[in-house]
């Protein structure tokens, strides 16, 4: 049974996070014709739904073409890299309390980890490696231009980011994601949540912006950007590897909005909670609710962003990641540090 | 635009500006508001676009009283760039005494501009408004008479433009 329970939750958590791919992907397709005052893709299925089930298909029975003068095995395991680290980021991140299967209690999250929030930070920096490598071993220039890019790009806002959760984490006093959830539970004044995105505005903002620069989307999506570098580092991908480098951007994107849910916005918590006496599975079913909407407005927001925002030039985001991102997300640590300490002093 | 034509150009943003974020919420107004604008895609096979009898569509020959109106002067083909066309005269005992024996455009070829239309002075060819081509080989891309000639109530909203504008 020990063995069995997480099992299950790793399958189900890979299949719910492919089909959410998919959702994704058509939802942004259509998020984006409606913008432009398109239609969309409706031909495929009811309202165009089967859509991405049908390029994934086009994708498989692709050719997959390797440069002859790329670097075989790394050009190989570079997208496999990239799809395994996003996906197992999510491990960490809990759906929702716990529930009664079989009179058991399971809890809704697939590795509870003392250590959440390192794990997560760990694993998305781990990701970038996919991306470079991908540019490297493909031999060519466009390619290793989006590879170099994209690292550049991680080691100025990993900073932030990191800099942004230090926040978080002295309010909470927890590396443990359910212990910050936890924490946001309660209501401030006037029957606002405690949730650290009032707490903690700017570490909010700092963080959002950090984990669009992480996950590689548009106006920070340089790795890519397809009027200067072709396809950035994915130029010389093609057929599955190709998808998995799709997939692996949704993913990411996916992951990066429930921790943005999970550290800034109660994760799974709501407020009223009390008052409606829930208890058991129904608390459990009303708790994934919760966190599921809250993933998809933060999706919804992400792709918006993507039809509103032009691409940043690269000295304008290494200018925003080091002159403005940081300097903000540490006096942001050093406000909160103080008035903190100054509490702990008063009592 | 200031006098003097020269360009000026405001460079400094307000601090409101500099902060950007407001900017965002700005642009974000705008794209989904974007979102609940009527849709201009027509949905080609169920709709179809009509268009207004300004439109080149291919070029027909004008059918009057069961015969074309073309008298095979072979302007049309003399004007045109593509040399698409290809005419061959022959006599006739209707009043015109020419007619074309044979009358030939290249699809394929044709660019639609039109200037055979211009040209003609029997009003015998014209442009007509359907824009849906397809051929499955070369050969079949050259439209003889039998497809060129369409009855002139079919066109009468393109004769009654030429009228009109020309």
């Amino acid at each position: 049974m020990i063995i069995v329970e997480p099992l299950i939750k790793v399958v189900l958590t890979l299949v719910t996070m492919l089909t959410l791919v998919i959702l994704t992907i058509y939802t942004e397709r259509r998020i984006s014709a409606f913008v432009q005052n398109r239609i969309g893709p409706n031909r495929v299925g009811p309202k165009g739904l089967l859509q991405p089930i049908a390029d994934v298909v086009k994708l498989v029975m692709k050719e997959d073409i390797v440069p002859k003068s790329a670097n075989k095995r790394i050009h190989d395991l570079a997208p496999v890299i990239s799809i395994g680290v996003a996906m197992s980021t999510f491990a960490v991140i809990p759906i929702g309390g716990s529930m009664e299967i079989f009179g058991q209690s399971v809890r809704m999250v697939l590795a509870d980890v003392n250590v959440g929030i390192l794990y997560i930070l760990a694993l998305t920096s781990m990701g970038v490696y996919g991306i470079t490598l991908a540019g490297w071993s493909s031999n060519n220039k466009y390619s290793l231009l989006g590879g170099m890019r994209s690292s550049a790009q991680l080691i100025s806002y990993e900073l932030s980011m990191g800099v942004s959760i230090i926040g978080v984490l002295l309010l909470t006093g927890s590396l443990r994601l359910d212990a910050i959830v936890h924490g946001q539970a309660e209501t401030l004044i006037a029957g606002i949540p405690a949730w650290n995105m009032f707490v903690q505005p700017v570490a909010f903002i700092t963080f959002f912006v950090a984990a669009f620069a992480e996950t590689n989307r548009l106006p920070f999506d340089l790795p890519e950007a397809e009027p200067e570098l072709v396809g950035g580092y994915h130029t010389e991908y093609s057929g599955l590897k190709f998808g998995l480098f799709m997939l692996s951007e949704y993913v990411n994107m996916i992951v990066a909005s429930a921790v943005i849910v999970t550290l800034f916005m109660g994760g799974y918590a709501f407020p009223w909670v009390e008052e409606l006496g829930l208890s058991g599975n129904a608390l459990a079913a009303a708790e994934f609710a919760t966190f599921a909407a809250k993933v998809v407005l933060i999706m919804l927001f992400i792709i918006l962003i993507r039809w509103t925002l032009p691409r940043f030039r690269y000295d304008q985001l290494m200018n925003l990641g080091w002159k403005v991102m940081l300097p903000i997300a540490l006096a942001n640590l050093l406000v909160t540090a103080s008035v903190l300490a100054a509490i702990k002093w008063w009592n | 635009m200031s006098q003097n034509g020269k360009i000026t150009r405001k460079k400094d943003l307000t601090l409101w500006q500099r902060i950007y974020i407001p900017e965002i919420l700005k642009g974000l107004r705008l794209t989904i508001g974007m979102m609940f604008r009527p849709k201009i895609t027509t949905q080609y096979p169920e709709e179809r676009f009509n268009p207004p009898a300004s439109f080149r569509g291919r070029p027909v020959l004008v059918e009057e009283h069961g015969t074309e109106r073309c008298v095979a002067c072979g302007l049309c083909s003399r004007v045109c760039p593509a040399l698409a066309i290809e005419v061959q005269a022959s006599e006739t005992p209707e009043p015109k005494e020419r007619y074309p024996e044979k009358f030939e455009i290249n699809m394929v070829r044709c660019i639609f501009c039109g200037f055979c239309e211009e040209v003609c002075p029997e009003e015998a060819i014209i442009m007509s408004q359907e824009y849906e081509l397809v051929f499955q080989n070369q050969e079949e891309a050259v439209f003889g008479k039998d497809k060129l000639l369409v009855p002139i109530e079919k066109v009468q909203s393109r004769l009654d433009f030429l009228h009109k504008h020309r």
